[in-house]
This record gives structure tokens, C-alpha cells and sequence, in this order.
């Protein structure tokens, strides 16, 4: 099960990477998402897949009786899925607001803050 | 990190009496600014009370981080455990001298920045919470800079990296659009890529806290870890922006107003550079020795390849960007030369470029504001009108390029010391050091041309000795105020320089806890038992 996950986890980080190759905003994005879906199954594959119990102490006793999930990773998880989510939603409107006011899509085209044919810098001094 | 004890007294695991008060300082600060950040999203629409409000809060952290670095000099690094899960399960803060004189730093330039900020403001929208943005950034830096926990650093480089988006394209200009795409797509990459590793190094040694990490890292498949620490080198070398993934910030850092863009000159890289520090020199040592070679490398090409970029220049704020990214440079080359004084000299240099890169973006907003260009081939003539200004810049310059007796003189001169010291890789810490002095001689010449051909030039490029002191805007009450906090961060930046004995003491106590973390672990309770 691990090494599946693991050829997984290598599978959604390589698209992620070339969809983040691409000069569309959108595409990019879409590799973003890809690239921390990866990202999240690559900690839940390194806190160990196990087919035991779910991680809950039975009534009576302190701890747990025999082994049990690791339940750390979804904790982590869940705080990556919702930050995550949260830098998805605003690069979406980033992206939305870039295609309105520089009527761009493709990143080589958006060079109002690096100007193309910049001024060489003056000889004086 | 299955739970197979079978004790039934949970003293081991959990605490069971209440945190020490004086313990509390080390979480006030991170509290003080995320409820601020609230309360002043809240009151944004009621004119007046954001700035003040912000101006409390802030005063309130600085003392809160005085108190915490008093007593960090006194009794070594402090810990405080939140929740009641000790380490390593629950989460700790942990301050050390490096991180509690950081978190001091910063919170004193946002200080400053919030007054200067208002030069900007006279126009701005009123509701838009600027205010409760920078309280928020401030929440971040603090919590990258006290945390104990490689998880909760992550989660703070995201608050910073939210705060600073709001900020970046607060006030929406098609330019500053355009930077925060460059800025927000690279960025999020840089601490996706922190997770990455973050999650391996979790699946390699089972524990997040840091001082748990320094005891489970030795024992650890050596290979690995140094995977683990070249992806962590990848990751926050791109939020420091270190050569060759620095492209996000000359792209970005000069499109929103000066105030921001100081703010993150100030804060943003040099979280990244502190992270660095961190995780390769205190966490992954041995990885770090496997990666030496890379970090020369990087260091060398970071501080001779950012001046020229400065040099090539002749936007201001971009020019400046650059010498930003020299910097980092300089604190690669005390990551490559790890002896005491490389650590205190890339301890120390991140504490004078907080300061320094601040108050040299506010000086470029003021000379911006006066001359209503952004390219300097256009100011020339500004000296005959504004000479405090022109000194301001050219002591910041100074300061910047290393030239005694200003502040950034002594980390540079710790840093050729660790380069030149017997034990230094041979080759390497004699080209770190050549690196250094290039870097010096490079960063003096863009700053003085930038001074130049702004101040010295009688008048804009091309128009021989054509005045520009007609076209000059003078500065109003609320410029003249941003000029004033402007000098006095700059006369203490130069005290720092002229006195820095109690510093330099400082950050070699702060650069022994780095080198040794045996205070450091025994601070968050973990230095008993094997790992």
C-alpha cells in the first residue's frame, strides 16, 4: 500500500510541476492545487498506513489496548487542506483581477512591474 | 508514535500544573498581535482608531519581547508549552537569544513603519485594514521567530505569507496586481515545498518539535536527512530569496506603497534567512556538513551577483530589492562557515537588515514621494533641496555595504573572521571571504551611484544642469512626520554601530545556543531519557 501511495505522491507532484511550468494563471493554479494534494498525501503516507483500529481509548482505561492509527497526520492534514484552501481562494481572485485590469492569462505578457526593453542603466558617474 | 504505555500517571506526557506567569511573555506577543489584528478589522471603519490602536498593541509586544529577551541574556533559552500536551506531542514555543532579538527587531520596525505609513494614507481608502493586515504580518514573523515546532513554523510562514498578500495589492494598481502574482504563485510554492519536507522528515523520524528533532537526527539514515535538508535549503532559500531563487522579489517588493514594501524588506526574507539558520546549522547539522559545498556556492554567487543587479538598475525601489538579496548573501556565507562567529555573524547581520533594508526602503519612499519619479535618472538635483534626506540615504548605504563604523561593519567582520578561521574548509572560507569583500566594494558602488546620480547630478539625466528643484514636492505635515521617524530609526541604527559591544556579547551567547543546543532542549523539558 505504501509504495502505491508513494508512486502516487510522485504522480500528483510531477503534473503539479508542469502544470506549474505553464504560462497560464490558471494552469498554474491547477498545479498549485495538484502539487499540495501531493503535498498532503505524502504526509498521510509518512505517518504509516495501517488497516488497525481507529485511535480511540476505550472507556475505563488511560490508553489505548493494542495498536492503533497514527491520528497526527490528519491533524496535519487538515490544517494544510485549509490553508491550502485558503491560498487557492485568493490566487483565484488574484488571477481573476490580473485577467480584468492587465487582460492577461499568460504570465509572458504581464511585465508592467519589469518592464520589457528596460533602460539601460546611464554611463555617468 | 504509537502510544503503547501502559502507565496510568500522565505527569510524562501531560502538564499538570499552570504555566509559570512569567513564562506567559514568550506567547504574549504572538496573542497580542492576532487579537489586535481582530479587534482593528473591526473598528477599521472609525477614523483614527486603527492607528492608534495599532501604535498600543505594538508598544504592548515590544515590552512583552524586552521582558522575554531580559530573560533569555539571564537564564538561556526559555520554553512554554501550549495546550497541556508536554513535548514532543503538544506544540512548544521556544525563544532563544537569536529568535527573542528578532522578534524584538521586527516589532520595533513595524513600529516605526505604522507611523511612517501614514505619508501614504493621506488619500487611501480609510476602511481598508491596512492596520489589522501589518498587525497580522507582525503575528507571523513573531511566531516563525519564537516557535519550538517545525509544524507551527509552518503555519506562521502562511499567516505572514496571507498577511503580506492583503498588503501587496492593498490599494489594487494594475503594477502591484502584476508583482503579487509573481509574489503569491512563487511564495506559496516556497512553503509548499516546506511542507514537502516537512512531511519526509515527519515519516523519517516520527517527532516535529524541535528540540526532538535535534536529538532523533543523528540516529537517522544520514542519506535521507540530507534529502530532507536540500529540500528545506530549496524551501526557505526561496523566501529568503537567495540566488538563484530570488526572481520573485525584484519583481514584486517595489510595487505596492513604500511602507509596505519596507515592512517587507524588513520582516519577509529574513524569516526565511532565520528558518535557514534554523533548521540546517541548530536541527540537521550533519546534513548541513553533506551540503557545505551548495551553501559556498550559493552564498558567493548571492553576494556578487545581487549588487550588479543593483548596479543595472535604475528604478529605485527595485535597485534596492537587490541589495536586499545581497544581504541574504551574507548570511548564506555564515550557513557555509559554521564556526561560533559564523553563526553570530549571520545572527547578527539578519538583526542589523531588519533594521537597515527598513529604513533604506523608507528614506526611497520619501525621496519618491519628493520627486514623483520612481526612476533615478530623473531626480537628479534633489541634494540643493533636501540635503538631510541625501544624508539619511548615504549613511543607510553605508551601513548596508559594511563600512566601519556603521551597523552592518560587524557581522561582516564576524563573517571574514569565520572565513579566515584554521578549521574553514580550506578553499572555500578564503573565497566566502573574497566573495564578502566583493560584495562590499559592489554594494558601495550601486549605493553610491544610486546617491549619485539622485543627489550629486544637477539635474535629471539629459538635461545638463536643468534644476529640478521647481517640479520638487515639499513634503506636508504628515511627510515631514514620516521623515522624522525615518531619521530617528537611522540615528539608531548608527548608535547600534557605535556602540555595539552589548550586541556583539549578545549574539555570541545567542550563536553558542545554536552551535550546542544542549540549553535549548533543556529549556522544553526533553533533555532527560533517550530519544
Amino acid at each position: 500500500m505504501d509504495y502505491v501511495l508513494a508512486a502516487l505522491v510522485g504522480l500528483f507532484i510531477a503534473i503539479g510541476v508542469y502544470l506549474l511550468l505553464s504560462r497560464s494563471v490558471i494552469r498554474m493554479l491547477i498545479g498549485m492545487t495538484i502539487f499540495g494534494n501531493g503535498v498532503n498525501l505524502l504526509i498521510f503516507t509518512a505517518g504509516r498506513v495501517t488497516q488497525e483500529i481507529a485511535p480511540i481509548v476505550p472507556a475505563g482505561l488511560d490508553t489505548p489496548d493494542g495498536p492503533i492509527a497514527n491520528p497526527l497526520p490528519q491533524a496535519l492534514i487538515l490544517t494544510a487542506i485549509v490553508i491550502g484552501f485558503s491560498m487557492f481562494a485568493f490566487l483565484l481572485v488574484l488571477a481573476f483581477r490580473a485577467y480584468q485590469s492587465l487582460d492577461a492569462d499568460n504570465t509572458d505578457t504581464m511585465r508592467l512591474a519589469e518592464p520589457e526593453g528596460s533602460p539601460r542603466p546611464p554611463l555617468s558617474y | 508514535m504509537e502510544a503503547t504505555s501502559t502507565v496510568t500517571d500522565l505527569s510524562q506526557a501531560m502538564l499538570d500544573s499552570m504555566t509559570q506567569v512569567a513564562d506567559w511573555v514568550i506567547v504574549l506577543p504572538i496573542v497580542l498581535a492576532l487579537m489586535g489584528a481582530a479587534a482593528l478589522l473591526t473598528f477599521r471603519r472609525s477614523n483614527g482608531v486603527p492607528l492608534v490602536g495599532a501604535i498600543i498593541v505594538v508598544l504592548g509586544i515590544i515590552a512583552c519581547e524586552i521582558v522575554l529577551l531580559l530573560d533569555v541574556i539571564v537564564n538561556g533559552p526559555a520554553s512554554m508549552t501550549i495546550g497541556k500536551w508536554l513535548p514532543p506531542f503538544g506544540i512548544s514555543l521556544t525563544a532563544d537569544l537569536f529568535g527573542a532579538a528578532f522578534a524584538l527587531a521586527a516589532s520595533v520596525v513595524t513600529l516605526f513603519v505604522l507611523i511612517y505609513a501614514e505619508i501614504d494614507r493621506a488619500g487611501a481608502d480609510r476602511n481598508d485594514a491596512f492596520h489589522a493586515m501589518v498587525l497580522l504580518l507582525l503575528a507571523g514573523v513573531t511566531g516563525a521567530f519564537l516557535t519550538g515546532d517545525l509544524f507551527n513554523l509552518y503555519v506562521w510562514f502562511e499567516v505572514m505569507l496571507i498577511a503580506s498578500f492583503g498588503l501587496i495589492v492593498q490599494g489594487g494598481r494594475p503594477v502591484q496586481i502584476d508583482g503579487a502574482i509573481k509574489y503569491g504563485f512563487l511564495n506559496f510554492l516556497a512553503t509548499t515545498l516546506f511542507l514537502l519536507s516537512l512531511g519526509l522528515l515527519y515519516g523519517l523520524l516520527g517527532t516535529l518539535n524541535m528540540a526532538d528533532i535535534m536529538r532523533a537526527a543523528p540516529l537517522a539514515n544520514p542519506t535521507a536527512m540530507a534529502g530532507v535538508a536540500a529540500l528545506l535549503l530549496l524551501a526557505f532559500g526561496m523566501k529568503a530569496a537567495a540566488f538563484p531563487v530570488n526572481a520573485w522579489l525584484p519583481a514584486s517588493y517595489h510595487t505596492p506603497p513604500a511602507a509596505v514594501s519596507a515592512l517587507f524588506a524588513g520582516l519577509l526574507t529574513k524569516v526565511g534567512a532565520y528558518a535557514l539558520l534554523r533548521a540546517l546549522v541548530a536541527l540537521l547539522p550533519a546534513s548541513r556538513d553533506l551540503l557545505e559545498p551548495a551553501l559556498a556556492v550559493i552564498a558567493m554567487a548571492t553576494l556578487v551577483i545581487a549588487p550588479l543587479g543593483a548596479i543595472a538598475e535604475t528604478n529605485l525601489r527595485r535597485s534596492i530589492g537587490f541589495l536586499v538579496i545581497g544581504g541574504i548573501g551574507a548570511v548564506m556565507a555564515g550557513l557555509a562557515t559554521p564556526s561560533l562567529n559564523g553563526i553570530a555573524g549571520a545572527g547578527l547581520y539578519i538583526f542589523h537588515a531588519i533594521l537597515t533594508m527598513t529604513a533604506l526602503y523608507m528614506v526611497a519612499g520619501l525621496i519618491e514621494k519628493r520627486t514623483g519619479f520612481t526612476d533615478t535618472r530623473m531626480m537628479g538635483g534633489l541634494y540643493a533641496a533636501s540635503a538631510p534626506i541625501s544624508i539619511v540615504f548615504l549613511v543607510l548605504i553605508l551601513a548596508a555595504a559594511g563600512v566601519p563604523p556603521f551597523l552592518g561593519f560587524w557581522p561582516k567582520l564576524l563573517l571574514l573572521e569565520a572565513g579566515l578561521a584554521d578549521g574553514a574548509a580550506g578553499w572555500m572560507g578564503t573565497a566566502i571571504v573574497v566573495a564578502l569583500l566583493i560584495n562590499a566594494v559592489l554594494t558601495l558602488i550601486a549605493g553610491t551611484r544610486l546617491w549619485a546620480h539622485m543627489f550629486w547630478r544637477a539635474g535629471p539625466i539629459g538635461e545638463g544642469t536643468g534644476h529640478i528643484a521647481a517640479t520638487l514636492v515639499a513634503l506636508d505635515g504628515r511627510g515631514r512626520l514620516a521623515f522624522t521617524v525615518t531619521a530617528a530609526l537611522v540615528v539608531g541604527i548608527v548608535a547600534i554601530g557605535l556602540w555595539p559591544g552589548p550586541l556583539m556579547d549578545g549574539i555570541a551567547v545567542g550563536a553558542a545556543d545554536i552551535a550546542d543546543p544542549a540549553r535549548y532542549v533543556a529549556a522544553t523539558g526533553l533533555a532527560g531519557g533517550s530519544p
